[in-house]
C-alpha cells in the first residue's frame, strides 16, 4: 500500500518533498503570516498553477509558451464575469452602462450560471490551447517559432481586451465585486477558505502532473523533447503528445486564473499580455524547470523579492530580475531544483539515482 | 479621393521603411544566426538615446554645425551599438548558440537591464531630438497632397542601409563568410574560417542596423526607456512573416505589413487593425510556417 502511494508520487523522494510543501502551504504558512500577508501569498500561489504547467510543457515537453498569460487571463475573466453578473444584480455591470451599451452581450448571458462558468474555466481555455496546439504541431511549428507565436497571440488578445471596452472592461479590466454565490468574499474567512482551497487545489495540479509524467505518456514527452524524429520514426503521432501537454498546462493556467481573481478581486489585461507572460516563465526557470514543485518555491521565491523590492527599492526591481534571467540561464539552468539535487548528489556520491535534473542534462549533453 | 489614397499610400510606404530598418538588424540575427535577441528592441533604443546625447553635445558646443549632427548621430548610434553587440556576443551569445530558448529568456533579461539602465540615466520621461532645419516642413506635391520631409528621409536611410546590408551580405568577403557559417558551420570551419570570428561580427553588424534604425525613429517620435518593448513583437513577426534566412523576404513581409495595418487603419480603429493585421500573419503562418519566403537549404 505504501509502495503504491510511492509510486504515486513519483519515488519516496518525491513523497517527501511533496509533503514537505504541503506542510509549508497548508500549515506553517497560515500559522505564520497574518491575513494581509497570506493574501498576498495565496495571489503568488495563483500564478505557480501555471508555472507548474510551464514545467510540463517547457521542460518536458521542450516547448516553450511566452503566451500563458492567455490562459491564466481567461480563467480569471471567466471567472470575474461570474462574480460581476452575480454583484450587479439585475442591472447592467457598471463598465459597459460608461461605455453606453443597451444590454449585456449574448456571449455574457450564460455567465449567471455558477456552473457554466466553471465549465467554461475548464474548457474554454483548453480547446483554444488545442486550437492553437493542433494548428501549430500538427504543422511541425515548434521551438522557437511557436515561443514567438505564442508571444503574438498573447500581445494580440491584450490589445483585443483593451480595445474592446464594452465588453470587457478596458484597460481597468473587471473590478468591484464582493460576493460569491451570496458569500463575503472580504471576509477574514472567506480569505482564509479561498487560501486553503488554492493550496489543496495547487497540491492537486501537482499530483496531477507526477501522475502524467510517471505515466507511459510522460517518458514519451520526454523521449519527444531528447529526439522527437525517432519517436517520429517509432511510429508515434508526435504532435498529440504536445498538443496534450499544452492543453493540460493551459488548463492549470486557466484554474490559476480563476482563484487569482477569488482571491485579489480584479482581473485587467495587465495580467495577460507579455511581460506577465515572461515572468510567469522565469518563476518556472528559477524554480527548476525540470521540477514541478521548483516551480512553486520560484513563484513564491521571485514573487516575495518583487514585492519586497518594489516596496523598498523600486528602481532596483528590473536590475534585480534581469540579472536573475540572465544568471538563471547561465549559471544555474536547473534552477533551485537543480542546486538542491548537486547539494545531494555531493553529500551522496554513490549508489543513488540520478534526479531528473541531471538525467535531463545528461540526454542534453 | 486619389489624393487621399496617395496619403494613405505614403503613409503605408513610412511604415515599410520603418519596419524594415527595424527587421534588418534582427534579420541578420535571428534570421541568420538563429539567435533570439529579445534585447534587440532596447539596442534600437540605445541608438536613439545615442543621437540624443549627439544633439545635446552638438547643441552645446559646435551650434554652428547642427545642420549636420543628424549624419554623425546615425554614425555614432551604429558604433555604439555594434559595440555593444560585441559585448554582448562575448561575454552572453556565444555561450548560449545550442540553446535558443535560453538565448530568449538570456536576453529578456538583458533587456530588462537595459531600460532600468536607461530610465537611470536619461529619466523616465520621454526626449526628443531637435529636427534639423532642412527636414522641416514637406514637399508640397499638389495643392493637397504633401508629403513631410522627415518621412522621406527615413525611407531615404531604410533604402540605403537596406542596400549596404545586400552588397555587405552578398558582395563583401565577410557576407561570404557569413554566408558559408550559417549554411555550414562544421565545414566553413574545417576550410579555415574563423566561425567564432564570424559570429561576433555578425551579431555586431546586426546590432548596428539596430542602432540606426533606432537613430532614424528619433526623428518620428520620442524616445523613453520602454520604446524598445514596443516595437519587439512587431520586429520578430516581420522577420518570422518573410521566412528566415531571406533577407529578400524580410523586405517582402515588412511591405504586406506596413500597407495591410495602414489600409485597415483607414477604415477601422488602431488597435483593431493591429490586432487583424497580427492575426492574419498567425493564420498565414500556419499554412506557411517557413514564412512567406524561404530558402530552399539542405541541412
Amino acid at each position: 500500500m505504501l509502495e503504491r502511494l510511492f509510486q504515486f508520487a513519483g519515488g519516496r523522494r518525491d513523497l517527501v518533498n511533496l509533503l514537505l510543501l504541503g506542510a509549508l502551504l497548508l500549515v506553517v504558512m497560515p500559522l505564520v503570516l497574518d491575513s494581509f500577508r497570506l493574501n498576498l501569498a495565496g495571489k503568488y500561489l495563483s500564478f505557480a498553477f501555471v508555472a507548474v504547467g510551464l514545467v510540463l510543457c517547457w521542460g518536458y515537453g521542450g516547448i516553450l509558451s511566452l503566451g500563458q498569460g492567455i490562459f491564466f487571463g481567461l480563467g480569471g475573466y471567466l471567472m470575474a464575469m461570474f462574480l460581476k453578473l452575480e454583484s450587479s444584480g439585475a442591472e447592467l455591470p457598471d463598465f459597459m452602462v460608461w461605455n453606453s451599451l443597451e444590454s449585456l452581450p449574448a456571449f455574457w448571458q450564460p455567465f449567471h450560471s455558477f456552473g457554466f462558468t466553471l465549465l467554461a474555466i475548464f474548457v474554454v481555455p483548453t480547446l483554444l490551447a488545442w486550437l492553437i496546439g493542433a494548428a501549430m504541431f500538427k504543422r511541425r511549428v515548434g521551438g522557437v517559432y511557436f515561443a514567438i507565436i505564442t508571444q503574438a497571440l498573447a500581445w494580440i488578445l491584450s490589445i483585443l481586451f483593451i480595445g474592446q471596452q464594452g465588453l470587457t472592461g478596458g484597460i481597468n479590466g473587471i473590478t468591484n465585486f464582493s460576493t460569491l454565490l451570496g458569500w463575503d468574499l472580504y471576509s477574514e474567512s472567506a480569505k482564509l477558505t479561498l487560501y486553503y482551497v488554492n493550496a489543496a487545489l495547487l497540491i492537486g495540479v501537482l499530483l496531477a502532473s507526477r501522475f502524467i509524467l510517471d505515466s507511459r505518456l510522460g517518458k514519451l514527452l520526454v523521449a519527444v523533447r531528447d529526439k522527437e524524429d525517432r519517436v517520429r520514426f517509432s511510429g508515434f503521432d508526435v504532435s498529440n503528445f504536445k498538443i496534450f501537454v499544452f492543453c493540460v498546462a493551459a488548463l492549470f493556467s486557466a484554474i490559476g486564473g480563476a482563484m487569482f481573481t477569488l482571491q485579489v478581486g480584479l482581473i485587467s489585461p495587465s495580467l495577460m499580455g507579455i511581460v506577465p507572460s515572461i515572468e510567469m516563465v522565469v518563476f518556472a526557470a528559477v524554480g527548476g524547470r525540470y521540477s514541478v514543485i521548483g516551480a512553486v518555491y520560484g513563484t513564491l521565491l521571485v514573487s516575495y523579492g518583487k514585492t519586497f523590492l518594489s516596496e523598498n527599492f523600486p528602481e532596483l526591481w528590473l536590475y534585480f530580475i534581469g540579472a536573475l534571467f540572465i544568471a538563471v540561464v547561465m549559471v544555474f539552468p536547473n534552477g533551485l531544483a537543480g542546486l538542491v539535487d548537486n547539494l545531494r548528489q555531493r553529500l551522496r556520491p554513490r549508489g543513488r539515482a540520478l534526479p531528473v535534473t541531471a538525467v535531463a542534462e545528461e540526454a542534453r549533453a | 479621393m486619389g489624393d487621399i489614397l496617395i496619403m494613405q499610400a505614403f503613409s503605408g510606404l513610412s511604415l515599410f521603411s520603418v519596419l524594415l530598418l527595424m527587421a534588418l538588424g534582427l534579420a541578420i540575427i535571428f534570421g541568420l544566426m538563429g539567435v533570439i535577441n529579445m534585447a534587440h528592441g532596447e539596442l534600437m533604443a540605445m541608438g536613439a538615446y545615442t543621437t540624443y546625447l549627439t544633439s545635446v553635445v552638438f547643441e552645446k558646443y559646435l551650434p554652428g554645425l547642427m545642420g549636420a549632427y543628424l549624419i554623425f548621430a546615425i554614425v555614432f548610434a551604429f558604433l555604439v551599438t555594434f559595440a555593444f553587440g560585441n559585448l554582448m556576443e562575448r561575454f552572453m551569445i556565444q555561450h548560449l548558440y545550442r540553446r535558443p530558448l535560453d538565448t530568449l529568456l538570456a536576453t529578456w533579461g538583458l533587456s530588462l537591464i537595459l531600460q532600468q539602465g536607461f530610465r537611470t540615466i536619461f529619466g523616465a520621461p520621454e526626449v526628443g531630438v531637435p529636427m534639423p532645419d532642412w527636414l522641416l516642413g514637406a514637399w508640397q506635391v499638389t495643392d493637397a497632397i504633401e508629403i513631410p520631409l522627415n518621412g522621406l528621409f527615413v525611407m531615404a536611410l531604410s533604402l540605403l542601409v537596406t542596400l549596404a546590408v545586400f552588397v555587405f551580405i552578398f558582395r563583401s568577403r565577410w557576407g561570404l563568410r557569413i554566408r558559408a557559417v550559417t549554411q555550414n558551420r562544421v565545414m566553413s570551419g574545417a576550410v579555415g574560417i574563423d566561425t567564432k570570428r564570424v559570429d561576433r561580427v555578425t551579431f555586431s553588424i546586426g546590432s548596428g542596423v539596430a542602432g540606426i534604425a533606432g537613430a532614424a525613429f528619433t526623428l518620428l517620435g520620442s524616445t523613453g526607456p520602454g520604446t524598445g518593448q514596443l516595437y519587439i513583437v512587431d520586429t520578430f513577426m516581420v522577420v518570422v512573416f518573410g521566412g528566415v534566412q531571406s533577407l529578400i523576404g524580410t523586405i517582402v513581409s515588412a511591405f504586406t505589413i506596413a500597407e495591410a495595418q495602414s489600409t485597415m487603419e483607414f477604415f477601422l480603429s488602431g488597435s483593431m487593425a493591429k490586432v487583424l493585421t497580427l492575426l492574419g500573419i498567425v493564420v498565414i503562418l500556419f499554412f506557411r510556417p517557413e514564412g512567406l519566403l524561404s530558402l530552399k537549404v539542405r541541412k
